[in-house]
């Protein structure tokens, strides 16, 4: 047997076989079914709903905090690399308004600005001062640059139409990532000239370094063509193109989602950088950002997971405990009401047998009386006294009526104790009245009913409740013998407080897996053949009700022992359920 | 001795009569109360067999009118039927070796007769 049938519920086996009468008032398996369903169904939608729609908006929320924190930092950034570059121009600015160009043109001056410069912000190269014909009329720095002529450079003709000149980074032949920042001034007289400033880009580079974006984030600088200002981490090496595609001009810092070469889904933040050729991107990596969500989504699966199953198995416990309670109230309804309607059946039974032993007595006593006339006619008067065979006659009608006399009386004995009542009774009596009802079917099939009860002391108890358990008993020992079998019974009496009465039989026996059915009502071995499977769950009623107890011992093919043990007295808890 | 048969069936009363005369009882018969009463006011008779169910009247308070009159008088009851409240009820009159159900054996009747009446050795 495995487990889940030994914890199947009795009321889960029961079938209704077709054709059969509904036993139960409920469909049992149903009921069980549609509570479990139903409870179930009420517990765990508006869980099941309510997580779902956390899960939704905790997702949405932490979402939107990532986009909104990649999009702080964009803007945080690009506010300090702008600040950063208006800084440098806005010295250069202060310069050329501090200094008139003849200063600037000396060397010694222009030395100590650079030098000044490198001590106040630092990153500067060279400086350099440009006349309106491109010439560079001054220079200070490490590369020989005087003289230099820019007047076809496309920088030049900026500076000279904007007035200012960020560059790009570049290589430029001195083979080092470079910046440039020029400012034109105009002169009173008209002409103008431009101060030209190489910056080192290491303080840019420090800068973006320095920012905070998470172990695997990347925060880099390109120019509008896609090339790489600054290093990067992941998308190229400085003064490359970039691999990532070059985001759609906007002039508000912006947010979007793409996906990295490997599949990875990347936060990539974008700010183009005003009168710069810069884009700061800052690339973060989506799995590093919701990070935490995932770890609240985790607990929250796992709430969920352990709330289902506990709700479950809560409601699976207390369904079938409920059903299961109710199964037991109904099979003791059912087993109540074929109780009584076997009782009434009996009573009916009785009523029937002392009737027709009332209507047959008087007949039957004036048939004795008249015959017993005849045949003390035929002593007293002599006439007949010596024909023997019409005494014989007489003989043979008046041992008749004996015989239907004590049928009848039979009858009424046990119609007449069908209602309670306690009364001192000799157990061998019963038992040959008992046995009286069955000696013709025992002559028939030659079975030999041996009776040892001898020396039991009269004792109060029911007569007709006795009759019956000992008839249902002896009943079904003759059905389990074949014929010529051999019924014992026996009794003893036990510490002078019980008696012990033993009804044994040499039939076929009762198999270990139904021994400990027996007494169950409607359990039957005979159903189809008019068993009501009631007989034995009486019987067991019965002696109860007796005060007493009943056991059975049994063994296949060797036959099968009742004991019956009453109380000698019966104390008035016995009479109470009697 | 004299006795009286009081039982509805005439033909049992009758013949019953007639077997306890031949074997020498006095045993006058009649099938109702009214004529039992009749009866034991003009005759005496020392005992009494009842049928416990007649007509009109039951065997037990048929025997406590006639004793009323007549308490030397003995009784034995006789039934038909073996109902408790019947048995209960004549039983406790007589006492239950004096409650007989029928049919009854003659010789049966005719002791019980002589123990009632305390009458020592064989009638017949």
């Amino acid at each position: 047997m495995s487990i889940f049938s030994r914890l199947k519920p009795k009321f889960l086996i029961y079938k209704q076989t077709a054709g059969e009468q509904a036993k139960y008032l409920v469909n049992f398996p149903r009921l069980w079914k549609s509570t479990i369903l139903l409870t179930a169904g009420v517990a765990l939608v508006p869980l099941i709903f309510i997580t779902m729609v956390d899960y939704n908006v905790t997702q949405q929320a932490i979402e939107a905090e990532c986009l909104l924190r990649t999009s702080r930092i964009v803007s945080n950034t690009r506010r300090t690399i702008s600040f950063f570059l208006t800084e440098r121009r806005a010295s250069l600015d202060f310069i050329v308004y501090d200094n008139e160009l003849e200063q600037l043109n000396n060397p010694e001056r222009l030395a100590a600005i650079l030098k000044n410069l490198k001590k106040g912000f630092g990153g500067f190269v060279d400086l350099g001062i440009i006349d309106s014909t491109g010439r560079q009329s001054n220079y200070v720095g490490p590369y020989k640059l005087k003289d230099k002529d820019y007047r076809g450079q496309k920088w030049y003709k900026q500076v000279v139409d904007r007035n200012v000149y960020i560059s790009e980074v570049f290589l430029g032949y001195r083979k080092a990532p470079h910046q440039v920042i020029a400012v034109k001034h105009d002169l009173p007289n008209g002409s103008f000239f431009v101060l030209r400033a190489s910056l080192d880009i290491e303080p840019l580079r420090n800068l973006l370094s320095r920012l905070e974006v998470g172990g695997s984030g990347d925060a880099f600088i390109i120019n509008h063509g896609g090339i790489l200002q600054t290093p990067s981490r992941d998308h190229g090496r400085i003064l490359e193109k970039t691999s990532m595609p070059i985001p759609a001009f906007s002039s508000k810092t912006e947010v979007m989602e793409e996906k990295s070469i490997n599949g990875e889904d990347l936060l990539i933040g974008y700010r183009y950088i005003e009168e710069t050729p810069f884009i700061l991107i800052i690339v973060k990596k989506k799995s590093d950002l919701i990070k935490s969500w995932q770890d609240t989504r985790l607990k929250l699966i796992i709430f969920l997971a352990v709330s289902i199953i506990l709700i479950v198995a809560v409601i699976l416990h207390t369904a079938t405990y409920m059903v299961n309670k109710i199964y037991i109230a109904d099979e003791k309804r059912v087993a109540a009401l074929h109780h009584a309607e076997y009782a009434n059946k009996m009573a009916s039974i009785g009523r029937l047998a002392s009737g027709v032993a009332h209507e047959i007595n008087n007949p039957l006593a004036i048939i004795n009386e008249k015959a017993g006339l005849i045949k003390d006619l035929f002593i007293f008067k002599g006439t007949y006294s010596h024909d023997d065979k019409l005494i014989g006659l007489v003989d043979s009608v008046l041992s008749s009526v004996k015989r239907c006399g004590r049928i009848t009386r039979r009858l009424l004995n046990f119609a007449r104790h069908m209602d309670v009542s306690i009364e001192s009774i000799k157990l061998e009596e019963i038992v040959h009245d008992v046995l009286g009802f069955l000696e013709k079917e025992a002559e028939y099939r030659s079975i030999v009913v041996s009776v040892k009860v001898k020396d039991i002391p009269e004792f109060g108890t029911d007569r007709g409740k006795l009759q019956q358990v000992l008839l249902n008993i002896m009943n079904n020992a003759f059905a389990a013998m074949d014929d010529g079998g051999h019924l014992d019974i026996m009794a003893v009496c036990e510490n002078n407080s019980l008696v012990s009465i033993s009804i044994a039989d040499d039939g076929q026996g009762i198999p270990e897996a139904e021994r400990k059915h027996i007494f169950e009502p409607f359990f039957s071995t005979k159903t189809g053949q008019g068993g009501t499977g009631l007989g034995l769950s009486i019987t067991y009623g019965l002696v109860q009700e007796l005060g007493g107890d009943i056991s059975v011992w049994s063994e296949t093919d060797e036959g099968t022992r009742f004991t019956i043990t009453l109380p000698l007295h019966i104390n008035e808890k016995g009479r109470a359920k009697a | 001795m004299r006795i009286l048969l009081v039982d509805d069936e005439e033909e049992l009363v009758s013949t019953l009569a007639e077997r306890l005369a031949i074997r020498g009882i006095n045993a006058d018969w009649v099938t109702s109360g009214e004529e039992a009463l009749k009866q034991v006011e003009n005759e005496h008779y020392d005992l009494a067999v009842l049928d416990i169910k007649i007509p009109r009247i039951s065997g037990v308070s048929l025997k406590k009118k006639i004793q009323a009159k007549h308490p030397g008088m003995k009784f034995i009851f006789m039934t038909g039927h073996g109902s408790e409240d019947d048995f209960k009820a004549g039983s406790k009159e007589t006492g239950p070796e004096f409650y007989l159900v029928k049919p009854v054996d003659i010789t049966t009747l005719i002791d019980k007769i002589n123990v009632a009446l305390n009458i020592r050795g064989d009638v017949l």
